[in-house]
């Protein structure tokens, strides 16, 4: 009897401790997400791309305005593409575009504004890449058009004309 | 690119290997005069395959190759070739493909240089090892393919992590995973041996090499990481009881009561079912840190997986191999008869047997500490934290026996026995009482524990430094070990009891004084390194003996990732260390100063290394 017990006994603990560790294993420590498609714009702190400074998103993001968030890194090939667009969407006076320089090299990054141009009202910088998950990215570049703090629209990869047209008349 | 291909389907190639293995050697199980020439060959290429693999990774990390994701996550071009190389294991991937490697390398050598042992426990072992491996291999290339390719190729990688760019860390990884993995040839060796019911003499002569070999690597392992965390963490401490360090911890004690219990089993054949259930338990204990460390269930500085399906998949895994390790367990093995074999209250056997209860004590108290803060999450979604008061108070109370037993044992016979001269047992137990409160009446540190404590450790000290001349080499490699031990917990202990820190911010050209020190800070150099900026500050520190010391720590600024580590100046002398660290202060033009006095820092990694060159010598015996 007593022989029969031991092992049904251990089986048992083992059989909880696995329990305990797959249910410990849905609340990991580990950084993730919400996956629902998130309406308002995540508040955050971030530092100033050229001063450094720590920048607030309710300082950037006014509530009756419209803009473009526009995530960017100088690593990036397709960015260096879709660069040109924004800055002729910078012309427009009806929407600001903000940067969010993605894990990136600051050295690099200042060096592709200044051969590109810079089209960002203000750039903010995500070095570990959290800010991006917390907006909901799934990589660089990514846009999201933003209106009354909250996200209107979202494209995945580099702008093209067509889009640009179609963010024009979205905000008039 | 090409190499990224390579390395890729070299995996897939080593994953088939592993199935054509497990099928011949199926069918050569069943007709087992001779052992299949074609398993032999396939080993090897099965291990070939994976160096193939791994050796891929390397050169893609040589020439930053960023179209491969692990590349472009760990690596940057501006780094040191020394260290493009190292972070090749310093990363998830290539840390399994770096598992991989030392499974199939150890199982490779088991089968090459295992003789005079049965085919057919022989081809059980590849098989149970080919279980693991396949496990790894289906890990590997599902949820951690270090071959990720990327595209666009980014122009330059995110960098391995600064604090990792150091030589210690840089060989802590392979080192510490030869022992780590390395336990999976005794875990597979034992079940095949319970399921033939080998478990004998024979085998235990046969095993104990290996148990020795894993459990060198994985003591110097340790110890290269401690050394590490000495010097790179900054704040002087060598032991943190982070969870990392405690699931290197918990195989170590483990494997080092099986390698008593497998001294036992060698020459009495018993303990039997001790030597299997630890066989057992080191492996899985190494593979349930595996888990705990890289499912992100604990947060800690190895924490580098972001992906929950790693963490369930080794979850799954472990306990696929837990439940199959005790189906094993409870339907094979057979207690050996008891009438033959009893022995003494008064033996070598009992104080073996004490000294695994003490083993066991120790390890689950470091295992409740690590997974009890989860389990505490789980059931009631309250966290805490377990820190060094916890191990403090549950493991020291119980070193004191510990070393007594220690001093003792070795000194007994097989079977019965009587104490012999107890005149030296008992006058060197006096001499080290009285020298234990000596010295720590002199500090104005006489406790009750801590001379309790002292003395025991002196005991042992004094006992094994005596047996180097008395016993005439009977045993030399557990004497080392022994006295290694208690050269070990004397200096954790004096080095416990005696340090001074002195915390002081400052600017420079100031300078700080109390009693006995005399810190000035003279100057502050910038230096523009490879991959870095540094920053030395000089400083000059005057003690009341008249020494006069120059300490130059250093701060640096990697470019990338841009962080922020700080490098502590260290003057290592026999007696003692002293530590001096820097850090900036936000917005501020003083310095944080932290100078610290450790004495015999040395002699805590010196009697590290002599407990380990026991092993060693252990090791050779065999060979002689």
């Amino acid at each position: 009897m007593k022989k029969k017990l031991l092992p049904f006994f251990v089986v048992i603990i083992f059989g909880i401790v696995f329990i305990v560790f797959y249910k410990g294993l849905e609340d990991t420590n580990i950084y993730t997400p919400d996956l629902n498609v998130q309406k308002d714009i995540p508040i955050f702190n971030s530092k100033d791309f050229y001063s450094e400074k720590v920048l607030k998103s309710s300082d950037i993001f006014e509530f009756d305005k419209t803009y473009l968030l526009n995530i960017w890194s100088s690593w990036c090939v397709p960015c260096r593409q879709e660069h040109p667009l924004l800055m002729t969407l910078k012309q427009n006076d009806k929407i600001d575009i903000i940067g969010l320089n993605y894990k990136d090299n600051k050295k690099n990054a200042v060096k592709f504004l200044q051969e590109l141009g810079n089209p960002y009202e203000k750039i903010f910088i995500d070095l570990d890449g959290t800010q991006a998950i917390e907006w909901g990215a799934y990589g660089v570049p990514e846009s999201f058009l933003i209106y009354n703090n909250e996200i209107i629209k979202k494209y995945i990869g580099p702008l093209n004309e067509d889009l640009i047209s179609e963010i024009k008349y979205l905000i008039k | 690119m090409i190499y990224s291909t390579i390395g890729y389907y070299s995996l897939f190639l080593g994953l088939f290997v592993s199935l054509l293995i497990v099928f011949f050697s199926v069918k050569n199980f069943q007709n087992s005069k001779i052992i299949s020439a074609n398993i032999l060959s396939f080993t090897f290429l099965q291990f070939f395959l994976v160096v193939i693999s791994f050796l891929c990774l390397i050169i893609s990390f040589v020439f930053s190759d960023f179209s491969n994701e692990t590349v472009f996550n760990n690596s940057h071009s501006t780094k040191p070739l020394f260290y493009k190389i190292a972070g090749t294991w310093g990363n998830h991937e290539g840390s399994l493909l770096l598992w991989l490697f030392v499974l199939t390398f150890f199982i490779f050598i088991f089968i090459l240089k295992t003789k005079n042992q049965p085919i057919k426990y022989k081809l059980l072992t590849l098989i149970f090892q080919q279980i693991i491996i396949i496990g790894f291999f289906f890990f590997l290339i599902k949820t951690s393919n270090p071959f990720n390719h990327l595209y666009p190729t980014p122009s330059e990688g995110l960098g391995l992590n600064p604090i990792l760019q150091d030589p210690a860390l840089a060989i802590h990884p392979p080192i510490l995973y030869l022992g780590y993995v390395g336990s999976s040839i005794i875990f597979s060796s034992a079940l095949a041996a319970t399921s033939l019911n080998l478990v004998s003499k024979k085998w235990a002569s046969h095993i104990k090499r290996w148990i020795l070999i894993s459990w060198f690597f994985l003591t110097i392992g340790i110890l290269l990481g401690s050394i590490w965390a000495y010097y790179e963490l900054g704040w002087g401490g060598f032991w943190f009881w982070d969870p990392v360090e405690n699931v290197s911890l918990m195989p170590w004690l483990a494997l080092t009561t099986l390698l008593h219990c497998i001294l036992v089993l060698e020459r009495k054949s018993i303990l039997s079912s001790w030597v299997i259930i630890l066989s057992i338990a080191t492996f899985t204990l190494s593979m349930c840190g595996t888990f705990l460390v890289r499912s992100g269930i604990l947060n800690s500085v190895h924490t580098f997986a972001n992906d929950p399906e790693r963490g369930l998949f080794i979850l799954i895994f472990l306990f696929v191999l837990i439940f199959l390790s005790l189906f094993i367990f409870f339907f094979f093995h057979k207690n050996e008869k008891k009438t033959s074999h009893s022995f003494s209250w008064l033996s070598k056997e009992t104080s073996i047997l004490v000294n695994n209860w003490f083993m066991m004590y120790f390890l689950s108290v470091v295992l409740i500490g690590t997974v009890y803060p989860i389990f505490l999450d789980v059931m009631i979604s309250k966290q805490i934290s377990v820190g060094p008061p916890f191990y403090n108070k549950l493991i020291i109370p119980f070193l004191i026996p510990f070393l007594l037993m220690m001093a003792i044992g070795p000194k007994l016979k097989w079977t019965i026995s009587k104490l012999q001269d107890e005149k030296y047992l008992i006058s060197l137990l006096v001499i080290s009482i009285i020298l234990a409160y000596l010295i720590l009446k002199n500090f104005n540190q006489s406790i009750l524990i801590n001379t309790v404590l002292v003395s025991s450790a002196f005991y042992l000290f004094f006992i094994s430094l005596r047996d180097f001349f008395v016993r005439k080499n009977r045993n030399i490699s557990q004497n080392i070990a022994h006295f290694g031990f208690s050269l070990l917990i004397l200096s954790i202990l004096f080095n416990n009891l005696f340090s001074s820190e002195t915390i002081t911010n400052l600017k420079v050209g100031e300078t700080f004084e109390n009693s006995d020190t005399k810190i000035v800070f003279e100057s502050v150099n910038q230096k523009q390194e490879k991959n870095y900026k540094s920053i030395i500050a000089n400083f000059t520190i005057y003690n009341s003996n008249g020494d006069k010391d120059k300490l130059s720590p250093e701060l640096r600024i990697y470019n990338q990732p841009i962080i922020v580590t700080s490098e502590a100046d260290i003057k290592t002398t026999i007696m003692k260390d002293k530590f001096i660290v820097f850090n900036l202060v936000q917005n501020q033009e003083f310095f944080n100063v932290r100078y610290q006095v450790k004495p015999f820092m040395l002699w805590i990694w010196l009697s590290v290394i002599l407990i380990s060159i026991g092993g060693f010598l252990s090791i050779l015996k065999r060979r002689l």
